[in-house]
């Protein structure tokens, strides 16, 4: 595919994609970081659960529910603001991670808590009566037991990232997205937009098998002897 | 007729698990009811409980769903906290201690679980291992007691299977290794055997009975089985309705059952429900020529007794067996037969009468 393609154009290519990465990995993580915590919060903090605090848990639940519900390429607009304060700028690829990573977090929160509360109760009720406290609880049983889970919340959240980024292509983020608006569309370059989505394509693809593949090694669920 | 009594050993001496040891858990007037929710009046699911379960017993609580057998064994780790009354295991007040205390506490309680609880991502050794490590056990010391108690349940070559390779049975062996790692001196069964066919129950209630007399543990167990009560408990009490109706030796509670629950529990296991077409038959009130239906429950030093032949040949009373069993309770013999005797009133009074004097059990079910 790359012999239409003129020498240029393939740095190019290369060039947003090691982009994208960058902005997917970044983003991802921080996402993670902030997401993870919360998400283990929302799981145990109704009232009668592990860290009950119902009201907290209401209005961060609010909180999540409001990033979650407001359209990404609107968020990335809003928030110009702050993401000049915390990228100095709100143009290229470094920006572009601040509203990735302001919808990521709270998108990988709601997923994280999904993933912890499908663990079975009696596993909390097991380790309450070994005499566990609230944090070893989470450590040594809600996550551990959640992690199948938890990788294809993180892999669906990786590949959601990945169309994001091509979406802050639009308001002057770089990387993949950027490059096909640039030249597939407006210069009429059609086949610079389907090396994009060639590249996107397998991109996805990689993360996903990649993810299944992990998770399906942690789950000890399906095992016969 | 009684040749299936006299072949069985004479009784021992003393039942296990007397009034004269010491209690390791004590319910003291214990209550728990739950706040009235919107829509939902105030719940009260248990009411006024006193229990005792001395030193080294097995003591089985058993009653039907929503009777309060669940939250009541909660109460004695402290998952769920009584609103009245005060629960003294080994000593501690439960009811006393703040969740810092509490989390000590349950430190020597074991407890296992109708579904078992075993952690999918964990092999046996890792959860047996568990307790351990959240009591904050070096490596060494972890491996130095697991190996022994994997060995004790008969599970050493499964170390490192996951709970998902492992049988019913194995996983519940899991459960009881994990529930003695940090050597406790109590040990909670809730419906341990509930989810486990009749054969793989009798082998986890051998092992119950197994580790309950090897380190002298206190067992406390729940079920709404009376085959599990007659095969492991000790002492028994009946719970309905979130109150104790009975409580008592569990040889003594087969032999003379009072409350209409224990009485219905006790039909299913000792032979005492009448056979269908007998049920069908049965009348309050006698038919001429008919028969009355005697229900004589044959108990400690007499259940050997050739009490049958003696009847009929005393009281010249001819005797027709409708229904036989005799069975074991508590390492003791325990026998049940439903017989027909003449109906008239003076024949069934002579005959309860000579049945009491030999300090046996007798009750008149109804007429044919």
């Amino acid at each position: 595919m790359f012999d239409i393609l003129s020498p240029a154009i393939v740095d190019l290519l290369i060039e947003a994609t090691k982009a994208t990465l960058y902005m997917v990995a970044v983003a991802g993580l921080i996402g993670t970081a902030i997401g993870l915590p919360l998400g283990v919060f929302l799981a145990t903090s109704r009232s009668g659960e592990l860290f009950a605090a119902p009201w907290l848990n209401h209005v961060l639940g609010l909180v999540v529910n409001a990033a979650r519900s407001t359209p990404f390429i609107i968020l990335v607009v809003a928030i110009i603001p702050f993401t000049r304060l915390i990228a100095g700028t709100s143009i290229g690829t470094s920006a572009a991670i601040v509203p990735l990573t302001v919808a990521a977090a709270p998108f990988i929160a709601r997923l994280i808590e999904a993933a912890i509360r499908e663990v079975d109760q009696g596993l909390v009720e097991a380790a309450r009566a070994m005499g566990a406290s609230p944090l070893q609880i989470v450590g040594k049983v809600l996550l551990p037991e959640a992690l199948p889970a938890i990788t294809l919340a993180l892999t669906l959240a990786v590949v959601s990232l990945i169309g994001y980024s091509a979406m802050v292509g639009a308001v002057g983020g770089g990387g993949l997205g950027d490059l096909g608006i640039r030249f597939g569309y407006q210069r009429f370059m059609p086949e610079v937009m389907a090396a994009v989505v060639i590249v996107l394509i397998l991109l996805v693809q990689a993360v996903q098998s990649a993810g299944d593949l992990l998770a399906r090694h942690l789950d000890k669920r399906n095992r016969r002897g | 007729m009684n040749a299936p009594f006299s072949i069985l050993p004479p009784p021992p001496e003393v039942a296990r698990g007397t009034d004269v040891t010491p209690s390791t858990i004590r319910f003291e007037h214990v209550g728990k009811s739950y706040p009235a929710r919107r829509g939902t009046p105030e719940v009260a699911a248990l009411t006024d409980v006193d229990l005792a379960v001395p030193e080294g017993a097995i003591l089985g609580v058993i009653g039907r769903s929503g009777a309060g057998k669940s939250t009541l064994i909660r109460l004695v780790n402290g998952l769920e906290r009584a609103t009245a009354g005060r629960i003294v295991v080994d000593g501690t007040d439960i009811t006393a201690l703040n969740e810092a205390g509490l989390r000590a506490a349950r430190r020597s309680i074991g407890m296992i679980f109708q579904h078992f609880n075993l952690l999918a991502r964990r092999t046996a050794y890792e959860n047996v291992a568990l307790p351990l490590e959240i009591a904050g056990v070096s490596a060494r010391a972890i491996k130095e007691r697991v190996e022994p108690l994997l060995d004790l349940v008969g599970l050493s070559d499964k170390r490192d299977r996951y709970p998902a390779e492992l049988s019913g049975g194995q996983k519940q062996r899991v459960g009881i290794a994990r529930a003695l790692a940090s050597r406790p001196r109590v040990l909670l069964s809730d419906e341990a055997t509930s989810a486990l066919d009749p054969e793989t129950t009798n082998q986890i209630l051998a092992l119950l009975r197994k580790v309950n007399a090897e380190l002298n543990l206190t067992v406390l167990l729940i079920t709404h089985e009376m085959s599990v009560i007659k095969a492991v408990a000790d002492r028994v009490a009946v719970l309905d309705g979130g109150r104790i109706v009975e409580e008592g030796p569990t040889y003594d509670l087969f032999a003379r059952p009072q409350h209409p629950t224990t009485r219905s529990f006790i039909a299913a296991v000792a032979g005492s429900a009448l056979p269908p077409y007998v049920a069908a038959r049965l009348k309050d009130t006698p038919a001429p020529g008919g028969e009355a239906l005697v229900r004589i429950v044959f108990t400690g030093d007499h259940a050997t007794d050739p009490v049958l032949s003696r009847i009929s040949r005393l009281l010249g009373v001819d005797v027709n067996i409708i229904q036989a069993q005799v069975d074991e309770i508590a390492g003791r013999p325990f026998g049940v037969i439903v017989v027909g005797i003449p109906n008239a009133p003076e024949t069934v009074a002579a005959v309860l009468r000579s049945v009491e004097q030999l300090n046996l059990s007798a009750e008149v079910l109804g007429y044919v």
